[in-house]
Order: structure tokens, then C-alpha cells, then sequence
């Protein structure tokens, strides 16, 4: 997408301030931009407008004109002009502002009409906040403290609707609590184009449901959850785990693949709960894929590694270090490095520093699958572009062609993921110089050698210093294996396919006998060079930045929460394996500079 | 500081016989021979407990013995001293209070850290936690002192109950919408 040309503003008036928004701003943004709540269920601002709720009533006039000379009548006393507000109020969300349109959101009469709709919304809702998933999230439970009447004039039996229907593999209705917002029907039609979900019955009855025979099955059926304003949808994975009270709030990055979709990790007391997507209107809006949210799950995985061993045996890290060193002086010239687009930019980049220093040539494992045009890529590795920025790699790595793929779908070596394989691939050189005997140590970080395409006979003629997160073939056979941390565990930054450098955080600690991958790559550095390197994210990004030139300018501190654009352009030419999603278009389709941007 | 010398006044004869001071402690005790007791065999006799008092927080049933806690967690929340510590858990659907959907699946209270403040009984939107007469816990370990879910139903026995309020939404689930 061409960013759009420097939009046209027009002056409202809201509650008595003016402010210039540009055309096409609806009341309840012009209002949000002056800090003015304009309460709302239905409109959500990546979906269109259906005007349901109508809890954003608000009243809107314009400056009087005389009808002959068409200039505004001025009111004598203070020289404002008059203003002809309209008799009735009007719903914010679909009410485009006009300039010198005047908004009234806080008259005696939209108080009224809230607290109207408020009662009305609560009528039929069974209050049932202390067994309620969204308590604590609730908008229905916010404004109706903010804009509610405060007690109730029902004295009917309320309706009563089926409380556990499983509309899909990973979300429930609770229809007693649907207020009709529609929210989830018009992002299931206009985001996932995935048209399962209507209104059935009428009046009260009203009951969200199904397509007969259809399932909300869809791979981001979970966003559903997160825009129900109240506690219809909900999780059935984090239904009744915990209140959301009690989780801290971690941004990190979704490493399922290169679009680097932004998210919110919430965890207790180092445990993680849940993760939901946060807005970044250049890269994912406001939507998350479900296949992100489980990735969590891979930290307590049975096959998680939190031994360090050498030859086999339990060791510790010194010593593993020392081993390591001892096999890179016996093997020295024979020795080849696989680097990781999982890795962050600064583990890559220690990772070069290693690999020149051991005289070392580097390879990538790819990592390419089917990508869904929306948040996933057709890169599974988030960081590819990463290991370019900072020199770990030149080309990309070459991808195995279908044939010969292995059917992979872990993408953190937990069960998860997306249905359609993924090829591994990426080392076929490196093959052939083991065979040729040209190569005698490998140092993997965290990636399974034999699922890249090396057979048994390959592995067991290299001594294999692995550092990974997970058990597999390549760290049963290492001569030197040493946990490492998943993506939650650590903070980093990543480089997404739009070259843009994001930066995630440590949500939770790591296992015991788990080392940051940072410390261990520095060290295995200090033992090949004989100087101690940084092995902290903020020194290391001094070093960075003197040492990348596409860095120079970056600072790790001040990187903004939505990420910063790298300049991509010396590596446009590469022919990247991504096709479009929903902020990206491949350089090659439109052939515009500007195609790397959003 | 200036220092002010107090000058000891010397003993008078009859002062110095101590006769005055034997009579008036003798006074005193005889007179309590005789005025009501104050004292009681505690642990055979314990005190009337007044109402209002707040005694070892406990967990009560209704008198369906339905378990009132529907695991909310706003006790945990509120607990100053986070004394509380709740797993919540999900009613099976074939269970006879599947319409109550939650219960806890452990509900510990550390008496240690408790300093029954009764912030707990006052949050809670089920009335399912009260500080009742119990004021005297002991025990040997740490771990003893922590109150473990059947030790707080054990404890807390059911109570009397107002509202009925999940008898009346299965009431009104049962005579209920014909459209459902
Ligand atoms: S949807 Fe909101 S108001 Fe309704 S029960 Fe849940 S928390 Fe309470
Ligand atoms: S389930 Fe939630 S999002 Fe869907 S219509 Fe009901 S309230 Fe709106
Ligand atoms: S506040 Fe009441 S219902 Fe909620 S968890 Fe505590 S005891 Fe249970
Ligand atoms: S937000 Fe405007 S009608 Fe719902």
C-alpha cells in the first residue's frame, strides 16, 4: 500500500474544543483525539460500521446560515456563531465529521439516552460477573459503572440461554451474555472471509450461532474472543484459568513466521496464561492468528532440554564451554556454523561474530511453508532478515523444493502450529561438504540438523555443539548441547519481512538449567577470540551499532512499541519466499519502491 | 540539658516497718475473694463470642450443601496480605450445579499471613466466605497452618442463605423461554 497523500483536515468542534481531523474520521475518533470517551460496542475500528448498539449516541448540530447571503449568523452577545444542534441525537460511529460540525457528548440528553441503552442492554444479561471470563475487561461492566442508570427496574424473569456451546474447536458462546454487537460476524466475513457466524431468532431470542454444518474453525477464530466486548466468547483454552487481574502484560512479537505480528503475553508469577495480539496498524491491526497463542505451550513441553551435556552426560556450563572450545581447536578450518532466522538480531549477530571468528562459514535453515495471505508468511522464520541486516548471511538460503519435504508443522518444537507442512531445508552445500569430508564441527543453534536434511550418516561424521531450546535428533547426538531460552524467556528484537525491527521482551524466566542464548554465544566468542564481548541486550546494541550499518542509528531503548522501518533496500533483490499478507506486498508483484512499506 | 538533683526524702519510722504497704496488698487481695471472677478455665471454659467478630476465615455451604465460592478470585485480589491463593475450576456439565459453572479446585488460606481483616467477607459477591467464632489455630509446621479447601468447608458448615440466587436462575432456566 502507497501511503495515503497528507490527508485533507477539517475542523469539529467537540464539547467546546476544536481540533482538525482529517476527512473521513468518524465522531467517535474525532473525540477519542480530544480525549473524549464516546462510549461504543459494535464499532470497532478495523471493521465496518453497523450501528447496532447505538450506545455512542451523541448530538451534533451545525453553525446557523442565513439563508441568503450563506454566511453564518453570529449570536450578538459573545460573537460565536449560532448553532442549529438536530432535535435528535445521532449514533458517533457512522456520523462522518463535517467541518464546523459541532458535537455535544456530554448534554443532559445523551446522558439520558446512555443510561436508556445501558438498561435496555441489561436487561436480559445475567450479571454473572463473578463467574464471567471478561470480568475485569468488560465493557458492558465499564460503562455501565460509567454511563449506567446504577440499579435495575426489571422485575421480570430474565431469559435464560445456553451457557457452554462450543462453536468451534477453540471458542465457546455463552449466549446470555451476547449484547448483538456483531462484532464477530462481520470479522469473520470481512477479515477471514470466513462467513460462519449470523443471527438466528428474533427480539430477545436473538441467539448468535453457527452455520448449520459450518464450525468457527478458522485459523483466527480466537480474535473473535477479543473483540466480543463482554463475555459471550471466550477462550475454551483459558476459560475459568484465571482472572485477568492478576496477569502482567509482556509485549513480545509472534515467532511463528516473518510477518512478526505484534502481541501481549499475560503471565503469573512465571507462568504464562494467555497471549492476545496488540495493535500495530502497520503490521497486524488489531488480529493475532490462533496458532500464535499456543506457542507458550512449547515452554513446559515434555522435550524441553534444561541439561547441559557433554558427550551425553549431565555437565555444566563451563565445562560445556570448554569442550566446545577444545573441539573448535581440534577441528579448526573444518568447522561450519548454522545459524537460526529464530534466533533474535542479537544472538545472530554473536553468532557471526563466532563464525568469524572460528573462520567459520554460515548457513540458515529455512524454513517455508504455505503462507495464508492474512498474518502468516510464507517464512516461518521470523528472523530471517535479521541475520542479513547483520551480516550473518549474504543470500538466502536455497529452499528443498516439495518433493523431497519433511511434513513439519513444530515451529518451537511444541505440537502446535498450522496445519499445512512446512519444508525444512536450506543445508544441501553443507551437506556436500561433509560428504566431501571438508567439514568435521558444526555449531547449530537450536537447529535440528536432520529435519534441515542431513542424513544419520552426515551427523554422525560432524561433532554437533548444539544450543537449543528442545530435544531432537541433531541434540541427541551433540557432542555439546546446552539449553537454551524460547522467544518468551528472553528479550530481543526481530526483523520482519517489511524490514521492520521490533522488539519483544522477557515475559517469563526461563527453566532452571537454561541459559540466555546471549550468554552462551558470548562466551563460546570470549573462548575463540580471547576478548570478552558484551553479552547483554543494551551494551550489545553499542557494539551494534558501531559494527552494522543499517543499526547505526538505532537504539534498542527507544525502538518504538510498533517498531522501527530499516531501510531494505540493499537487499530488495533477493527473491524472499513471502507472498502478500495483510500489511505486505512482495517487491517483485508491484515492482514500486515503496513496497516494502506498508 | 540541665540536670535537676532530686533529694531523697528519708523513710519515716512507720514507713520503715513496711506494716502499711503488707495491709494495703492484703486489702486488695481479700477483696478479691470476694468481687466477681475475671478470669475463666480456658481452654475447658472459652468466652461468649460476640457478634461481628472475625475468627479464622472459612468457606461455607448453602443449606442445599451446594459450595457457595464459585472461585472469583476477588478475595485473592483484595487479601492485603495475599494470604489467599485460589486454582480455579469449571462444574462438569453433567453435574447437578453444571449452571453454576465454576468452583474452586483449590482454595488455600494461610493463617499465617492472614490478620483477619475481613476485607475477604466483605468483597465476596457469593457470601461464601466468612471470618466466623474459630480464633485459636496452632500447629507445628508452616505447612499445617495453611487451610486447605475441605478443611475450610469443614470449618465453615453451611449457613443460612438469603437469596437462593443459582435455585432461582435453575428455576427460571427450567419454567424458562419456550423459544429455548
Ligand atoms: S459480560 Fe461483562 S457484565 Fe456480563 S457477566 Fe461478563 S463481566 Fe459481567
Ligand atoms: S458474541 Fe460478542 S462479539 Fe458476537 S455479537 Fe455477541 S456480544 Fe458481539
Ligand atoms: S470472593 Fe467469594 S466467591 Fe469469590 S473466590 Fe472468594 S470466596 Fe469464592
Ligand atoms: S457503536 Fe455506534 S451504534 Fe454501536
Amino acid at each position: 500500500m502507497i501511503a495515503p497523500p497528507k490527508p485533507d483536515l477539517i475542523t469539529v468542534n467537540v464539547d467546546g474544543r476544536e481540533i482538525a481531523v482529517p476527512k473521513g474520521t468518524n465522531v467517535i475518533e474525532a473525540a477519542r483525539l480530544v480525549g473524549v470517551d464516546v462510549p461504543h460496542y459494535c464499532y470497532h475500528p478495523k471493521l465496518s460500521v453497523s450501528g447496532n448498539c447505538r450506545m455512542c449516541l451523541i448530538e451534533i448540530g451545525m453553525p446557523a446560515v442565513d439563508p441568503v447571503s450563506r454566511t453564518p449568523f453570529p449570536v450578538a452577545a459573545s460573537g460565536m456563531p449560532r448553532i442549529n444542534w438536530m432535535p435528535r441525537p445521532q449514533i458517533g460511529c457512522a456520523t462522518n465529521v463535517a467541518p464546523g460540525m459541532h458535537i455535544r457528548t456530554n448534554s443532559p440528553l445523551i446522558k439520558d439516552c446512555r443510561e436508556g441503552v445501558m438498561e435496555f442492554l441489561l436487561i436480559n444479561h445475567p450479571l454473572d460477573c463473578p463467574i464471567c471470563d471478561q470480568a475485569g475487561e468488560c465493557k458492558l461492566q465499564e460503562q455501565s459503572t460509567g454511563y449506567g442508570r446504577g440499579y435495575s427496574r426489571f422485575i421480570e424473569q430474565k431469559n435464560v440461554k445456553p451457557k457452554r456451546t462450543p462453536l468451534g474447536p477453540r471458542v465457546t458462546l455463552d449466549d446470555e451474555r451476547c449484547i448483538l454487537c456483531s462484532r464477530c460476524i462481520r470479522f469473520c466475513k470481512e477479515i477471514v472471509k470466513d462467513d460462519v457466524l449470523g443471527f438466528t431468532d428474533r427480539g430477545s431470542y436473538s441467539t448468535l450461532s453457527c452455520f448449520p454444518g459450518r464450525a468457527l474453525a478458522n485459523n483466527y477464530s480466537l480474535n473473535t474472543v477479543d473483540i466480543c466486548p463482554v463475555g459471550a466468547l471466550t477462550s475454551t483454552d483459558f476459560r475459568f484459568k484465571m482472572r485477568v487481574w492478576f496477569l502482567k502484560q509482556t509485549n513480545s512479537i509472534d515467532a511463528e513466521s516473518s510477518v512478526g505480528a505484534n502481541t501481549v503475553v499475560w503471565s503469573r508469577e512465571g507462568v504464562i496464561y494467555r497471549i492476545t495480539p496488540r495493535r500495530n496498524d502497520e503490521v497486524n491491526d488489531t488480529w493475532l492468528p490462533d496458532s500464535a497463542r499456543e506457542l507458550y505451550k512449547a515452554i513446559h513441553a515434555s522435550d524441553r532440554l534444561v541439561a547441559v551435556k557433554v558427550n551425553g552426560t549431565d555437565s555444566a556450563l563451563e565445562f560445556a564451554v570448554g569442550a566446545a572450545t577444545g573441539l573448535f581447536r581440534s577441528s579448526a578450518g573444518a568447522i561450519a556454523v548454522v545459524g537460526s532466522g529464530r534466533s533474535s538480531v542479537e544472538e545472530q549477530f554473536l553468532t557471526r561474530k563466532l563464525a568469524d571468528a572460528l573462520e567459520a562459514p554460515t548457513h540458515l535453515v529455512s524454513r517455508v511453508g504455505q503462507g495464508d495471505e492474512i498474518l502468516i508468511s510464507a517464512d516461518r522464520n521470523p528472523n530471517v532478515r535479521g541475520a542479513l541486516v547483520v551480516g550473518l548471511i549474504q543470500a538466502l538460503p536455497k529452499t528443498r523444493v516439495a518433493g523431497d519435504a519433511t511434513p513439519s508443522s513444530r515451529l518451537t518444537n511444541g505440537d502446535v502450529g498450522v496445519a499445512a507442512p512446512v519444508r525444512t531445508g536450506g543445508l544441501t552445500e553443507l551437506a556436500a561438504q561433509i560428504d566431501a569430508g571438508r567439514i568435521k564441527a558444526v555449531v547449530s543453534l537450536g537447529e535440528d540438523l536432520a529435519a534441515a536434511g542431513l542424513t544419520a550418516t552426515q551427523l554422525a561424521k560432524i561433532s554437533i555443539v548444539y544450543l537449543g531450546t528442545h530435544a531432537n535428533a541433531t541434540s541427541a547426538v551433540a557432542k555439546v548441547a546446552v539449553p537454551t531460552l524460547t522467544v518468551f524467556e528472553k528479550s530481543g528484537t526481530f526483523v520482519n519481512q517489511q524490514f521492520r525491527l521490533q522488539k519483544f521482551s522477557r515475559a517469563v524466566p526461563g527453566p532452571v538449567g537454561a541459559t540466555d542464548d546471549l550468554v552462551v554465544l558470548a562466551k563460546l566468542v570470549a573462548a575463540a577470540t580471547g576478548t570478552k564481548i558484551a553479552d547483554e541486550i543494551g551494551p550489545l546494541w553499542s557494539v551494534l551499532a558501531t559494527e552494522v550499518p543499517a543499526l547505526r542509528t538505532v537504539t534498542v531503548a527507544n525502538l518504538p512499541a510498533t517498531g522501527l522501518l530499516l531501510d531494505g533496500t540493499p537487499w530488495a533483490v533477493l527473491p524472499f519466499a513471502e507472498g502478500a499478507t495483510l500489511h505486505y506486498k512482495p517487491a517483485a508483484e508491484p515492482a514500486a519502491a515503496g513496497a516494502l512499506k506498508s | 540539658m540541665a540536670v535537676i538533683p532530686v533529694e531523697r526524702k528519708p523513710l519515716t519510722l512507720v514507713e520503715r516497718t513496711y506494716l502499711p504497704q503488707i495491709l494495703g496488698g492484703l486489702k486488695t487481695t481479700l477483696r478479691h475473694f470476694v468481687t466477681p471472677k475475671q478470669t475463666m478455665e480456658y481452654p475447658e471454659q472459652r468466652p461468649a463470642i460476640p457478634p461481628g467478630y472475625r475468627g479464622v476465615p472459612v468457606l461455607v455451604k448453602d443449606p442445599h450443601g451446594r459450595e457457595k465460592c464459585v472461585s472469583c478470585q476477588l478475595c485473592e485480589f483484595v487479601c492485603p496480605p495475599k494470604a489467599i491463593r485460589i486454582t480455579p475450576g469449571e462444574i462438569s456439565a453433567d453435574a447437578p450445579d453444571a449452571h453454576v459453572e465454576r468452583a474452586p479446585r483449590e482454595f488455600d488460606i494461610d493463617m499465617l499471613r492472614c490478620i483477619y481483616c475481613g476485607l475477604c467477607q466483605e468483597v465476596c459477591p457469593e457470601e461464601a466466605i466468612f471470618l466466623q467464632n474459630q480464633y485459636s489455630m496452632s500447629g507445628y509446621t508452616r505447612a499445617e497452618m495453611i487451610n486447605h479447601k475441605d478443611r475450610l468447608y469443614e470449618l465453615g458448615g453451611t449457613l443460612p442463605d438469603q437469596h437462593f440466587k443459582w435455585d432461582k436462575k435453575k428455576a427460571a432456566e427450567v419454567a424458562g423461554n419456550a423459544g429455548h
